[in-house]
């Protein structure tokens, strides 16, 4: 993947599949230790020990229609190549975090990339399920929350393409707040 | 900056916009594939593309939205497109400078973008 914002993106995809009602999305960066981590949690079907020893198999996959399952191989590599690494919990009914940490000085760091259009793709295409999007630097962050959203929108959806451009419009300012002119 | 006090003026203006609109049988999908594969080869800006053409045109009857593996890696990014009372139409490797033609030719006017789907790529 040319961003890591792609990879959380497929990775949020297993949420969806998983059957999730709420997905939580974390980028968090401690510019003292040079890293950076991304965790995606999920309330969905979880998986079974076996399972989980499995996943990080190329070949694993409950998908039917291709025999193999790339998107947690891939983001692991991607942690991985920087010196870094990929961490799975996951209970059977219960829920899935997928965590990866990532050195933000190897020459192999993936850059961010737009993590603001991965989140408003993954909140305007599935309006049935809740999402809770925080971006961390050091001690700061903000955060934007479906759940909240909705709670002012009432019934107009979070698909609606005003609605949609304030997202993206709101993720964008509090990022480059946040980053307040440090680079990405 | 955007506040949620701005957000709560947008939910006003389109509720009022909204009363006559429904998500019928009879509308037009757009469908974008968003498997890994698809995600690696490009599939986020032609999504992105799709909706924003949309808006823009502020085509109604139209909605756009994500599927899993659709089965054929090699030609992702795949768009599907459900026209009702049509059989479907399979656009592949589309790219988002593809995507205005798509919404022009097909979405609008009702006439596939032929050199676009998977037949004519496959040849
Ligand atoms: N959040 C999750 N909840 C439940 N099961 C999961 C979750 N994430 C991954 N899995 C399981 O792990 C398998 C492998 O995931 P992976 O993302 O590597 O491949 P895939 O989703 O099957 O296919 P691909 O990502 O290549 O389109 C999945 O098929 C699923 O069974
Ligand atoms: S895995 Fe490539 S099209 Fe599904
Ligand atoms: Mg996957």
């Amino acid at each position: 993947m040319r961003e890591l914002s792609l990879n959380i993106l497929d990775i949020a995809q297993n949420s969806i599949a998983a059957g999730a009602s709420l997905i939580t999305i974390e980028v968090a960066e401690n510019t003292k230790a040079k890293e950076l981590t991304i965790t995606v949690s999920d309330n969905g079907c979880g998986m079974t020990e076996e399972q989980l020893n499995n996943v990080l198999d190329p070949f694993f996959t409950t998908r039917t229609t291709r025999k193999v399952g790339m998107g947690i191989p891939l983001f692991k590599l991607a942690a991985e190549q920087t010196g870094g690494s990929l961490k799975i919990e996951s209970e059977k009914g219960k829920g899935t975090k997928t965590s990866a940490v990532f050195k933000t000085d190897s020459i192999d760091f993936t850059p961010l990339g737009d993590v603001t259009s991965t989140i408003t793709i993954l909140i305007s295409m599935n309006t049935d399920r809740d999402f809770i999007y925080t971006r961390r630097l050091d001690g700061e962050g903000f955060e934007l929350s479906t759940v909240q959203l909705k709670e002012i929108l009432e019934g107009v959806p979070l698909s609606e393409p005003e609605v949609v451009g304030w997202m993206k419009d709101y993720i964008n300012e509090q990022t480059n707040i946040l980053l307040g002119g440090v680079n990405q | 900056m955007k506040s949620l006090a701005e957000l709560q003026a947008i939910k006003e203006r389109t509720l009022k916009a909204m009363t006559a609109r429904n998500d019928s049988e009879e509308n037009t999908r757009i469908v974008v594939g968003m498997a890994t594969c698809g995600i690696a080869a490009g599939a986020r800006p032609v999504l992105n593309a799709f909706t924003e053409e949309i808006a823009r045109r502020s085509l109604k009857g139209v909605t756009v939205s994500q599927t899993g593996c659709i089965g054929m890696c090699q030609y992702e990014p795949i768009v599907e497109v459900f026209v009702p009372g049509q059989e479907k139409v399979t656009y592949v490797q589309m790219s988002a400078d593809k995507v205005a033609r798509v919404v022009t030719d097909h979405i609008v006017n009702g006439n596939i973008v032929t050199e676009f789907t998977v037949g004519s790529v496959a040849k």
